[in-house]
């Protein structure tokens, strides 16, 4: 894997950098989107389909480890030569990072000195730092986060600093056991102490790492507490090094994300949106004016539809007319009403590719703006005038 | 195409006029070839010919068994072929072009479901159910009646119709010859299924009697109030149960009505192997040679492949999907059971022979920790069982144009049944079809043993025999 900045803004920490994974068709700019997976594959999308989305934007995928102890043993995964020969995502960037903030999250309370606790379908897990290089040296993927005792935002200072101590700990065993690092990301907590935020950093910046993987965010705090706590981080880590981060979804947490010097995004959010039969709408204007008014539907705003609402039975147009994905340039809102009507799993594959389509071509135009030096300004226009609609439609409705 | 579709459409059908369809892509009376090119347009016939919507061209034939080229409105098909069914307007999970990739040229939709959501007159007003999913091949549907009887309670059969409770407000309702025929004008399919008086083979005595005139009386209702002969094909039903008596009556008064094709229909609902192969025969010997036949609700890939000796045409049936969701894989020596423990290391495909996407990139062990737990499963398992099916339609197809059809028989057969156990009843109809399987069969006796619906374990492939066989003395009277 190899990374580099090609141009920060002196205003923010926004950033556009390059990152070349292994497999990928061409180098990919960042800040990027992760997609959401399940046991190695997107949700719902059709490895058939994944072609159709922008590449390379789209080749890079986030994989969480612990979806395959359900049913597949790293024996197995290693006979058949690693995650991308089992996925037959050979031209893909694959990032393993336990936590998938959907089936698969950190349960403080039963986390011990000597491992991790999930919460998984397949029951509560405690994951030691020797089973976890286990299944990441079977599966070889090109960027893996090291093993984090994520905390949520209220526990005790104690619970706070314990967590951090275990996190630094298991960096360094994870260091120590698979030496052929492959790209190992230094995971960095702290919860909502800038104290510990900012220990945690330093001395995760002391090792030897190839990028760093934030956790500890979407599990509690508040919108408004993160800024501190990013910049307090953002501030030691050096600059060439890529940053990951899990449980920033919406846009304005995206924006702020990226403002504060963060690369490599998850995904999550598209799935939550896909499962509730949302669609995005939210205007990808350069400037960042959200001026499309669809919000006349119960169960819509200004940025995404809601599909299953009775208007789109008989609306014959495309989600968004000038959206390029499959879906919009495929099907009508009504069929897609009627699937969802009907428990129709095409429904969510449609929506998956919308949606993802969508986002990935808002990171774009984000990046466009980083490149055009007026990232602040898209980020308060879009910031506001969401603000507005939302003002506007609270008072309507 | 985008605009076409975003201008609202409102339909009106007119009789004997053909509806302008807006979609961009294909108006119904043109006919199309494989790659989209309009190679003719099908002027209005003259009032006094009989219209049609369908060009059937043999190109090849083994005895009784035969290929043939069915130019459709929508679509220009090899036969024999297999028809997946889409119920609701989607093949399970599939999307278009994964469902053109596989190869699927004619998909079924079911009236019943279609009328209760989103409504034949949502689909009418999108322009039919073809622009509605924007399907660009062919599509079939079906009359509605089976569906209502089996699924619903309390639905009565009488003269007028069949009477069922609606499920959505309880309350009765009615649907005749006429309303079904006029729902799938509607819904705008290239082939449309007369309603028919379906009774399960099962059941013996006078219902089958009085099913099979009524069936007869329906389809005379049901031509008066088709609406579209020049762009859907209205086929008729062959019912009579197990009798081959009722059987040729019915069959010779559908052949008087000169319709553009024919379903044998009745069959597939757990009645014996033995007895549903002679009535395939006895119906494909009567029907004409040069309009197609339709099995319906069949089936297994034995089926299939015995059915088209036999001179059968086109096939339907939920199988490979639904199998597909609980974890059954298709291959070509039966089942594969990938929910089953010993596939959790088995880094093989599910199906080395074929060429499909899931095969070419997973292996047993992925799809097995996938299966029954992820949509995604389903999705990679319908792909594969469908695209069996596809495969399985093109090889027949070939194999008989290019004059080798009892070898794809013989080899087909020797791979499902290796130890030559092959079931009585397809030597019987095989030797009825002409064609000598002598090579596959073990030495007399073959198989009289019952195989059980439990799996079969081993230690290598787990496989499952899924077939209804039952054991009976071998009858010289196999002259059909």
């Amino acid at each position: 894997m190899k990374f580099a900045v090609k141009k920060a803004l002196s205003s923010s920490g926004a950033r556009v950098g390059v990152l070349e994974v292994g497999s990928c068709p061409a180098p990919i700019e960042t800040p990027a989107l992760l997609l959401a997976t399940r046991k190695g594959l997107p949700h719902f999308i059709s490895p058939e389909l994944l072609p159709s989305l922008p590449s390379p934007d789209s080749n890079l995928l986030q994989v969480s480890p612990l979806h395959f102890l359900e049913g597949l043993s790293t024996t197995t995964i290693s006979k058949i030569g690693g995650l991308h020969q089992m996925l037959g995502l050979k031209q893909h960037g694959i990032a393993a990072v336990p936590r998938d903030s959907i089936q698969c999250l950190p349960e403080s309370k039963a986390a011990t000195r000597l491992g991790a606790s999930f919460e998984t379908p397949c029951g509560r897990l405690l994951i030691k730092p020797k089973d976890y290089i286990e299944m990441i040296s079977c599966m070889k993927p090109n960027i893996w986060a090291s093993l984090a005792d994520e905390v949520p935002a209220w526990v005790s200072e104690k619970r706070n600093k314990t967590s951090v101590d275990r996190t630094l700990r298991w960096l360094d065993d994870c260091i120590s056991l698979y030496p052929a690092a492959g790209s190992i990301f230094g995971a960095i907590v702290g919860g909502t102490s800038l104290e510990e935020r900012k220990r945690c950093a330093e001395e995760v910046a002391k090792r030897n790492v190839s990028g760093y993987w934030i956790g500890g965010f979407g599990l509690g705090e508040g919108i408004d507490e993160r800024p501190a706590l990013l910049r307090e981080v953002m501030d030691i880590l050096p600059d060439e090094k890529p940053r990951l981060t899990c449980g920033l979804g919406l846009p304005e947490e995206i924006l702020q994300g990226i403002a504060a010097g963060i690369d490599l995004f998850d995904s999550t959010y598209i799935y939550s949106l896909t499962l509730g039969g949302f669609a995005l709408t939210f205007s990808l204007d350069k400037s960042g004016e959200q001026h499309n008014l669809q919000s006349d539907q119960i169960g819509s705003d200004s940025t995404k539809i809601n599909l299953r609402a009775t208007a789109y039975r008989k609306d014959m147009s495309p989600i968004l007319e000038n959206c390029t994905c499959y879906t919009c340039q495929n099907h009508t809102k009504a069929y897609i009403n009627h699937l969802l009507n009907v428990h129709e799993m095409l429904a969510q594959t449609l929506l998956e590719i919308h949606n993802t389509h969508h986002y990935l071509r808002f990171f774009h135009v984000i990046r466009g703006a980083i490149q055009d030096g007026s990232f602040e300004e898209f980020r308060q226009a879009f910031l506001e005038s969401r603000r507005e609609h939302f003002k506007g439609e609270a008072i309507s409705t | 195409m985008r605009n076409s579709i975003a201008i609202a459409v409102s339909l009106r059908l007119r009789p004997n006029i053909s509806n302008t369809l807006p979609h961009h892509k294909f108006r119904p009376t043109c006919f199309h070839s494989h790659e989209g090119h309009t190679i003719s347009c099908v002027p209005y016939p003259a009032p006094q010919t009989k219209p049609m919507a369908l060009h059937f061209e043999i190109l090849g034939r083994f005895n009784r068994a035969r290929a043939a080229q069915l130019t459709l409105p929508h679509f220009v098909c090899q036969t024999p072929l297999f028809m997946p069914v889409g119920t609701q307007g989607t093949i399970k999970g599939l999307t278009n072009n994964e469902l053109e990739r596989i190869g699927c040229q004619i998909i079924l939709g079911n009236t019943y479901h279609l009328a209760l959501r989103p409504t034949s007159e949502l689909l009418e007003e999108a322009g039919g159910l073809h622009n509605f999913m924007n399907w660009p091949r062919a599509m079939l549907t079906d009359s509605g009646g089976f569906q209502m009887v089996s699924l619903l309670h309390l639905a009565d059969i009488t003269e007028e119709g069949v009477t069922f409770q609606s499920p959505v407000d309880g309350k009765p309702m009615l649907l005749t010859p006429e309303e079904s025929i006029q729902i799938q004008n509607r819904i705008g399919a290239d082939i449309i299924m007369a309603l028919d008086d379906v009774v399960k083979t099962t059941i013996t005595g006078p219902r089958i009697e009085e099913a099979m005139y009524r069936t007869l009386r329906w389809i005379d209702r049901c031509i008066a109030a088709h609406k579209r002969p020049h762009d859907q094909n209205l086929f008729g039903i062959v019912q009579g149960g197990l009798d081959p008596e009722l059987r040729d009556i019915c069959v010779k008064g559908l052949v008087d009505r000169n319709l553009p094709g024919y379903a044998i229909g009745g069959l597939a609902g757990g009645e014996d192997k033995d007895s549903f192969w002679r009535v395939v025969a006895q119906c494909t010997a009567a029907l004409p040679e040069d309009k197609p036949r339709y099995v319906m609700g069949v089936g297994y890939p034995l089926d299939i492949v015995v059915c088209s000796a036999l001179g059968a045409d086109m096939y339907d049936c939920v199988y490979p999907t639904r199998t597909a969701r609980f974890g059954t894989a298709l291959i070509p020596e039966g089942v594969l059971k990938l929910k089953h423990r010993a596939m959790a290391d088995d880094t093989r495909p599910i199906d080395p022979t074929c060429p499909c996407m899931v095969c070419k990139n997973y292996t047993r062990a992925y799809i097995h920790c996938l299966v029954t737990k992820d949509a995604m499963g389903s999705q990679l398992l319908s792909y594969h069982n469908l695209y069996y099916m596809m495969r399985l339609s093109r090889n027949l197809h070939t194999s008989i144009v290019e004059g080798r059809f009892p070898k794809f028989v013989c080899d087909f057969l020797q791979t499902m049944f290796p130890k030559g156990d092959v079931p009585e009843w397809v030597c019987n109809a095989m030797e009825v079809a002409g064609i000598d399987i002598s090579s596959c069969c073990a030495p007399f006796p073959s198989c009289q043993e019952k195989y059980s619906s439990d799996e079969i374990g081993t230690n290598d492939i787990h496989m499952e025999l899924r077939l209804t066989h039952t054991s009976y003395r071998p009858t010289r009277n196999l002259e059909i």
